[in-house]
């Protein structure tokens, strides 16, 4: 299991701003190990963030991504208060569901 | 119900495609998000629906020069009304399209995120409003590559 996303939202004047900072390798199938060998890819393909049961996001990614993805954006209609769920799923069907609180 | 033969031959055909490298398991698992398989800037905007227009209201921050490929920090903010979904886009990396955001009502037209680089390259920022496609790109410097080897 993957390490949790660190996700802080914090809403001001009726807007929220969001920011993940997500634990993933992003190993992109280019790269080589020690010995040679091709490291097989292993990114996050698809995020979702949800707030209120509305989603407020969705993203799909390639391997050139960042390791330990960042993410931020901002969404209308939250308060603090409210919770903010950011979930991804790689390539090879790994997924985490992270939750904040909008302070 | 299928005979065991045709079984065999379609099995046989996936086999031959993964056994002579044409196909990666992975890739085939990655394949199914279109646009994200294309080599090129060209190709991948062809799966984006064809070619967008040049447009002021899109901007790009980015660094001039990124001392390190591996992570370049990119946001992307649109006012071009309307807009659906936001596409980032990296010239020369091996496979262009990096990350596409669909922005729902109630969202801002603003994402950031770090993509890597492998050299010195134009982003490309491709926003997807009222059905059509707009784009805005940035030169950005590249002192060390990227996607490592």
């Amino acid at each position: 299991m993957a390490d949790p996303m660190r996700i802080r939202a914090q809403a001001k004047d009726g807007v929220t701003d969001v920011r993940v900072l997500m634990a993933h390798p992003m190993e992109t199938g280019f790269r080589k190990d020690a010995s040679g060998k091709t490291i097989p890819p292993h990114f996050i393909n698809d995020v979702k963030a949800t707030s209120n049961g509305k989603t407020v996001l969705t993203a799909k990614w390639g391997q050139a991504v960042s390791q330990n993805p960042f993410l931020q954006f901002r969404f209308r209609g939250a308060k603090a208060g409210d919770k903010v769920a950011v979930t991804w799923t790689d390539n090879i069907g790994e997924t985490r569901t992270d939750e904040a609180t909008i302070s | 119900m299928e005979s065991r033969r045709e079984v065999l031959k379609r099995g046989g055909l996936l086999a031959l495609l993964v056994g002579c490298g044409a196909l990666t398991l992975e890739q085939a698992r990655a394949a199914d998000v279109p646009g994200f398989d294309a080599k090129t800037l060209d190709d991948a905007l062809k799966t984006l629906g064809g070619k967008p227009d040049n447009s002021k209201d899109i901007s790009i921050t980015s660094p001039d020069i990124a001392e390190n490929g591996a992570v370049v920090p990119i946001a992307v903010t649109s006012a071009v009304p309307k807009t659906e979904a936001i596409y980032i886009l990296v010239e020369k990396n091996p496979f262009p399209l990096t990350a596409a955001f669909v922005i729902p009502e109630g969202t801002d037209a603003y994402v950031a995120t770090r993509v890597k680089m492998g050299e010195s390259t134009k982003v490309y920022a491709v926003v997807k409003a009222d059905g059509k496609l707009y784009s805005a790109s940035k030169e950005t410097k590249v002192t060390l590559g990227g996607c490592g080897g």
